[in-house]
């Protein structure tokens, strides 16, 4: 019998109890993560990727495509041996912009992990919520480059349901029948966490059974990195974050998509439970668009933690937002030693865009992946790159190795130009 | 020319400030006269395109750039010297 049906409080002690309960001690439903799949610089699926993770493996290399030449900034994380034919039809790459090419790969491997079929009444419960910010940004890049720089004066009738944000998230939805809430979230570097919490209040409200959540970004090409270049935060070299030598960002490009999943279903279908989402919160500096604050990002933190119903020492790790800008780390380890007072010396944080890059709005999902990784598997994804300790950022940033460790309950910590903030939270089953 | 560099570079600096181009001193600092992280680099790219050089800047360490923003003055010899390089 639920706390919400008998009108009962629980305890504080029956929040750790193991046996299944479909409810919170609130009264909410239970979301759990059932599926996982990506593609980014470091690997074409999960595994691969993890074990890159472990290997403190460097995704970032000279980037290759056209007009590089012309960019002052020529390293990224990117995918180079993209091959679309190897998973798509002619009449398919037509249609997909390379975000929605990367999204549905990664939407069919947490599919398939899942083992769900969504034939049937299953699919009008079930629905994809995505972020992204830039779309298809490859296709207004070369359609430009068409009109403007070619002189041409017509375009393929693809170019609109290709480039528009919400084109993987549609795709995602007619690939598997998804008919309920489906929608694309943009939040610079904060889409895929601000898509991925919307999907777990969906489920834990009961309006969604079972939703496909993540996101994705390819803005690897001239305009994109031409963009970036102008706001002079990239690095030129490396991405270091939370080394006093730091020198910037570095852009990546990939997708990550999961499975959330009430519960109660899961286990009745007797489903392998990746982790379950506990909390998440989000937050606005109102203060600068593209300097960060560390009492907004503080309160999505322990917003997060306080929607979680974890206390801060239940927190063994943070997937840190961890840019590798002067700015942003030093803000976000105030922002997590205020937070956490003490406790923040004895936690690990780490920033895994030392590895696979800064996929902005698809960065969330696939910095899920290590969440999941130190939950499920004790082994905490390093900051590779660090060389040099920064006071700013004297917290444990598990240098260069990956780290055994047995972590329960996690976070993952997004904070987007615009001073928009999100963070979850996630806890072992 | 050095005079009409400096002169030019202050109107500019005046526009992003919103001073007038005579209360830019050399010895002012960017934070002195207002002037943000996002301010300076949208300054640096108005001095940029009024000139048209690059200026290496890096606003995660701008101390360690061989372009000084320190003050107006280290802005302007360093503008000057980058104009004297292109010229030659």
């Amino acid at each position: 019998m639920s706390a919400k049906r008998t009108g009962k409080k629980k305890t504080e002690e029956s929040r750790t109890v193991k046996s299944f309960d479909p409810l919170t001690p609130d009264g909410l439903r239970r979301v759990v993560i059932t599926g996982a799949g990506t593609i980014n610089a470091l690997g074409h699926d999960v595994a691969t990727t993890l074990e890159a993770f472990r290997e403190a493996r460097c995704g970032i290399t000279q980037l290759d495509f056209r007009d590089v030449e012309r960019l002052s900034i020529q390293i990224g994380a990117q995918i180079h041996d993209w091959r679309p034919e190897s998973y798509f039809n002619r009449q398919q790459i037509l249609l997909y912009d390379k975000f929605t090419q990367f999204t549905l790969l990664a939407a069919k491997q947490a599919v398939g992990q899942a083992g769900l079929n969504f034939q049937g009444k299953l699919g009008l419960r079930a629905g994809v919520v995505l972020g992204t910010a830039g779309g298809g940004l490859n296709t207004w890049d070369d359609n430009y480059r068409a009109v403007y720089e070619e002189g041409k004066n017509r375009v393929h009738p693809f170019v609109v349901p290709k480039l528009m944000n919400n084109a993987a998230a549609s795709h995602v939805s007619m690939e598997f029948g998804l008919r309920g809430p489906s929608f694309t979230v943009a939040t610079a570097c904060a889409s895929s966490n601000h898509a991925m919490g919307l999907a777990f209040q969906m489920i834990r409200s009961g309006a969604a059974q079972v939703m496909l959540t993540g996101g994705s970004e390819a803005m690897l090409c001239f305009g994109g990195v031409k963009a970036w270049e102008g706001l002079r935060v990239m690095s030129k070299d490396a991405c270091r974050p939370f080394s006093a030598n730091r020198n910037g960002m570095v852009q990546g490009e990939g997708a990550g998509v999961f499975v959330f999943e009430d519960y109660e279903s899961a286990h009745t279908r007797g489903a392998d439970i990746l982790a379950e989402v506990v909390g998440f919160a989000m937050s606005s500096d109102a203060q600068d668009i593209v300097m960060p604050s560390a009492q907004g990002a503080e309160r999505a933190i322990s917003g997060a933690l306080s929607d979680a119903g974890l206390n801060p020492e239940q927190i063994g790790y943070i997937n840190a937002h961890g840019t590798g800008t002067a700015a942003n780390d030093k803000t976000e380890c105030a922002a997590v030693a205020h937070a956490f007072g003490h406790h923040a010396d004895r936690l690990m944080i780490s920033s895994t865009k030392s590895m696979h890059g800064h996929l902005i709005g698809g960065t969330g999902a696939v910095e899920l992946l290590a969440c999941i990784m130190a939950l499920r598997d004790g082994v905490v994804a390093p900051t590779i790159g660090y060389q040099e300790p920064d006071p700013e950022c004297a917290l444990d940033v598990v240098p260069n190795e990956a780290r055994d460790a047995q972590v329960d309950a996690v976070l993952s910590n997004a904070f987007a130009f615009g001073g928009l903030n999100a963070v979850i939270a996630l806890r072992r089953v | 020319m050095t005079d009409t560099v400096k002169s030019r570079i202050k109107e500019l600096i005046a526009e992003q400030a919103m001073l007038e181009p005579d209360q830019i001193s050399d010895e002012a600092t960017p934070e002195e006269l207002g002037i943000d992280s996002l301010g300076l680099v949208e300054s640096i790219f108005a001095i940029e395109e009024e000139f048209d050089i690059t200026i290496p800047f890096n606003a995660n360490e701008p101390e360690k750039s061989e372009f000084d923003i320190s003050t107006m003055g280290t802005i302007i010899a360093a503008v000057e010297r980058l104009v004297a390089e292109k010229a030659a």
